[in-house]
């Protein structure tokens, strides 16, 4: 489903991603983990092309980009069409309503019709546990609430992948546990997903895989367990002696 | 002195009543006629422009840049009377001859342009900067992001700072006086220059600025509040 083949990024002087090699498989969640500034947000950002790679290519489905040479616009929003964003701090539009953030992206961009659309959003925002909150502002729902609606928004494109970067690390404690459960509910539908977080009890429960970044690096993939309890890397094990 | 007299001698109070209630026609009617007309069309050409502005302001190409800060600073750096007067007489003397409404159009919309453009490039760099991330991941182009996500929310920003355009611009509509628009201040002018009440006048006209500029300001507290549902107080 997903192939990153050397991947490359640069900021300025700062090399970021250091050559990342990656497959992932249809169906299968993936937890990144790693240290603050090893690159995993901006893995996942490369992912949607927020971030234009300096080098390498990535394949999604049935869309390469090669960043070795310069993406027509076009090619760009076929690669971003793959994929769709679960941000730390939500960004919804909050002049939007929750249905109208989740239909915008089918309405604007897929160009359905608004009756579709609604329709569509509505089951979405009832699937995240929000068919009371249709008409609410953003400021009006708590974080927990923001970040489900962030979910639909993601959903609403039918990506192929989902990718979220830190979903509950903006959130209060006692609001992670709704978030979680919705991916939990997603990853048990099979949906592709690519998610980067501090959650240990969650990428234990529901990851595939569990890949550690250090510095810009893919220094060790393996199943949660054997990450968890048995990490062959040296850095691994002192990052998750750290987080004890 | 016009102020000791009023309370004195009845006969000239009414003198004054009469001149004040019979110029309120003529003044209202250079009020309806040209001050209004010239200030909402300037505002809305002038508003036009300061997006463009604006736009080539936080564009990447260089030219856009060089040309949005030459006009802004043409404008910015000039007295608006003196560019009224280049308008009008300046370029008339060399045979380039635009009506005094026209020209006074131009002028006010060239000026609301560049002094809007700054208000609106600030509102649209204060919105954080995941806003446009979120929409160009639902696949939006830039276009489809400023109509959609930024330029609504910067709308709400905007509107103190725009009223205060707004509101300027009514009052300095009064120096197209000076290239011969027949305006609200000019026919105050032409009627004291027929009875010489010349204070009286003035003052009357100063206080129809001043309505007009209440009920402005009463629209903006209205906007603000339509533009204020979706934020949190
Ligand atoms: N737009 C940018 N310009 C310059 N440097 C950047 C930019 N974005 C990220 N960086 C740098 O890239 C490095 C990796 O950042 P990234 O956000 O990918 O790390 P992270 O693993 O997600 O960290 P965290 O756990 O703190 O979120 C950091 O050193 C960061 O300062
Ligand atoms: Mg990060």
């Amino acid at each position: 489903m997903i192939s990153i083949n050397g991947l490359h990024k640069q900021f300025g002087d700062l090399e970021v991603l250091k050559g990342i090699d990656l497959q992932i498989n249809k169906g299968e969640v993936i937890v990144v983990i790693g240290p603050s500034g090893s690159g995993k947000t901006t893995l996942l950002r490369c992912l949607n092309i927020l971030e234009v790679p300096t080098s390498g290519s990535i394949t999604i489905d049935d869309q390469t980009a090669d960043f070795s040479k310069s993406l027509p616009k076009r090619s760009i929003d076929l690669f971003r069409k793959k994929s769709a964003m679960v941000f730390q701090h939500y960004n919804l539009f909050p002049h939007m309503t929750a249905i109208q953030n989740v239909m915008e992206g089918p309405v604007i961009v897929k160009k359905l019709s608004k009756a579709e659309a609604r329709k569509k959003a509505e089951q979405l925002l009832i699937k995240v546990g929000l068919g009371d909150k249709l008409d609410f502002y953003p400021h009006q729902l708590s974080g927990g609430q923001q970040q489900r609606v962030g979910i639909a928004r993601a959903l609403a494109l039918e990506p192929k992948v989902m990718l979220f970067d830190e979903p509950t690390s903006a959130l209060d404690p006692e609001l992670v546990g709704e978030v979680l459960q919705v991916m939990k509910d997603l990853a048990g539908e099979g949906i592709t997903m690519v998610v980067v977080t501090h959650e240990m009890r969650f990428a234990n429960d529901v990851a595939d895989e569990v890949i550690f970044m250090d510095q810009g690096k893919i220094i060790e993939r393996s199943k949660p367990v054997d990450m968890f309890t048995n990490p062959k890397e040296e850095r691994t094990k002192q990052f998750l002696n750290l987080l004890q | 002195m016009f102020w000791n007299s009023f309370s004195v001698d009845p006969e000239k109070m009414e003198r004054y009543l009469d001149i004040a209630q019979s110029s309120l026609q003529p003044l209202l009617e250079g009020a309806v006629v040209y001050t209004l007309p010239l200030s909402l069309i300037s505002f809305i050409l002038g508003l036009a422009l300061a997006v463009l502005t604006a736009l080539a302001r936080i564009s990447t190409v260089k030219p856009f840049q060089w040309i949005a800060r030459f006009y802004v600073s043409a404008i910015r750096g000039t007295p608006l009377l003196v560019q009224l007067f280049i308008l009008f007489y300046g370029l008339g003397s060399v045979g380039i001859v635009i009506d005094p409404f026209p020209a006074a159009v131009i002028g006010f919309s060239l000026n609301v342009g560049a002094y809007a453009s700054e208000v609106i490039r600030a509102a649209i760099l204060s919105i954080p900067k995941g806003q446009w991330e979120a929409a160009h991941m639902i696949g939006m182009s830039y276009s489809q992001t400023l109509k959609r996500v930024i330029l609504p929310q910067a709308t709400r920003v905007s509107i103190p700072p725009l009223s205060n355009t707004f509101i300027s611009l009514v009052k300095d509509t009064s120096l197209a006086s000076l290239i011969l628009v027949t305006e609200m201040f000019r026919r105050a002018q032409e009627i004291a220059a027929t009875n010489y009440e010349v204070l009286l006048l003035y003052t009357e006209v100063a206080i129809i600025y001043w309505i007009i500029c209440f009920f402005l300001s009463l629209i903006q507290g209205r906007l603000e509040h339509r533009f204020d549902r979706y934020v949190s107080r």
